[in-house]
């Protein structure tokens, strides 16, 4: 007797997705559009001045050679200070939903020691990565990007906590990136300077200062948001795995 | 063949393989499927943005827009894949009550 119920509510629910589907399409159709529309306006809109040359002018001042990095830790530092906020609020989300779920088997000796390749040379990548940033392609993002990618492949070789320290230790290393951000911008303020309003002579250092605490942040967060969950919310049980598991993944190294 | 005229042959190549790849992945009924397919979509997006003499940007899609944020959504996805198992594996258990 419920079948043809649930056929009109199955054909029901079809045709509500048909409709969303097609409701989509049409949106994004209109989308597309209204982007060439700004584009050509864009493309014919002649010669104004622009910000470019200005800003490009101003690089030597800004404490580091790289424009890309100048743009993003100088000129528009509230940008990469609200970026980093988007991050460590994707992974408070995460870390919300719901236990991290177990890890994968642990790896063969093969992969195992791949990974013992791999994961250092990772690591050097990304010092290299941040350091280059000041005056080439390269910088905080990239070099945190390589750093989660470490702690992904440790996730996948079978160490359930990516190879990330407790979770006390985490949440400052989560943090460290605003926090650092944050601090170096009021003591700017204190002294007189405005927020985030580097001194010439002290830009490169203060640049390289939150560049690094940003690497470390931005790599911890990757890599916990592939762990998927937050690490020690089964109670108690976990911390004492998590204790083995550090030495673990430090030891990942050639094994006799 | 003169140097811009195979520059252009390249391009014209790089951009029908980024709309067939990024076609492919959206119309991809199956969610692994897509994410592979995303995946290869942004390697082949930071090869245009070095084209493009944006290397930063290249960079950065190939760290986090493919090798990153393709681990998380194949993580997703299997997680999705099991939830729907399970989901089914309740119906068929219902439809048999």
């Amino acid at each position: 007797m419920t079948e043809p119920a649930d056929w009109a509510r199955s054909d029901r629910a079809r045709e509500r997705a048909r409709d969303l589907s097609l409701l989509l399409a049409v949106l994004l159709a209109l989308l597309g559009v209204v982007l060439l529309a700004v584009y050509f306006l864009a493309l014919n809109g002649g010669a104004a001045p622009r910000l470019a040359e200005l800003a490009l002018a101003r690089v030597p001042q800004s404490g580091v050679g790289n424009p890309v990095t100048a743009v993003l830790v100088n000129y528009r530092a509230y940008d990469t200070l609200v970026e980093l906020a988007v991050l460590l609020a994707a992974v408070l989300g995460i870390w919300s939903q719901r236990p991290a779920p177990p890890g994968f088997q642990r790896s063969s000796a093969v992969l195992a020691g791949m990974v013992s390749w791999v994961v250092p040379l990772l690591i050097v990548t990304s010092g290299y990565m941040l350091w280059v940033g000041g005056y080439a392609p390269g910088g905080a993002f990239q070099a945190g990007a390589l750093l989660g990618a470490a702690g992904v492949i440790v996730r996948l070789a079978g160490d359930p906590t990516a190879g990330l320290p407790g979770e006390a230790v985490q949440r400052w290393l989560l943090v460290l990136g605003v926090l650092m951000f944050a601090l170096v911008g009021l003591a700017l303020m204190l002294l007189g300077a405005g927020f985030l309003t580097y001194p010439p002579k002290l830009a490169k250092w203060l640049i390289l200062l939150i560049e690094s605490a940003a690497t470390i942040a931005i790599g911890t967060a990757l890599a916990a948001a592939y762990v998927g969950g937050r690490p020690s919310a089964k109670g108690q049980g976990p911390s004492a795995g998590e204790a083995s598991a550090a030495p673990s993944s430090s030891s990942l190294g050639p094994r006799p | 063949m003169s140097q811009p005229a195979l520059l252009l042959a390249f391009d014209i190549v790089l951009l029908t393989t980024l709309l067939a790849l990024a076609l492919a992945a959206v119309l991809s009924p199956e969610p692994r499927r897509a994410v592979m397919l995303f995946i290869a979509f942004g390697l082949w997006l930071s090869l245009v943005w070095a084209r493009l003499h944006a290397p930063d940007v290249a960079l950065a899609e190939a760290a986090i827009g493919a090798g990153l944020g393709g681990a998380l959504m194949l993580a997703a996805a299997r997680r999705a894949a099991r939830a729907a198992q399970r989901g089914t594996a309740r119906r068929a258990d219902d439809g048999a009550r």
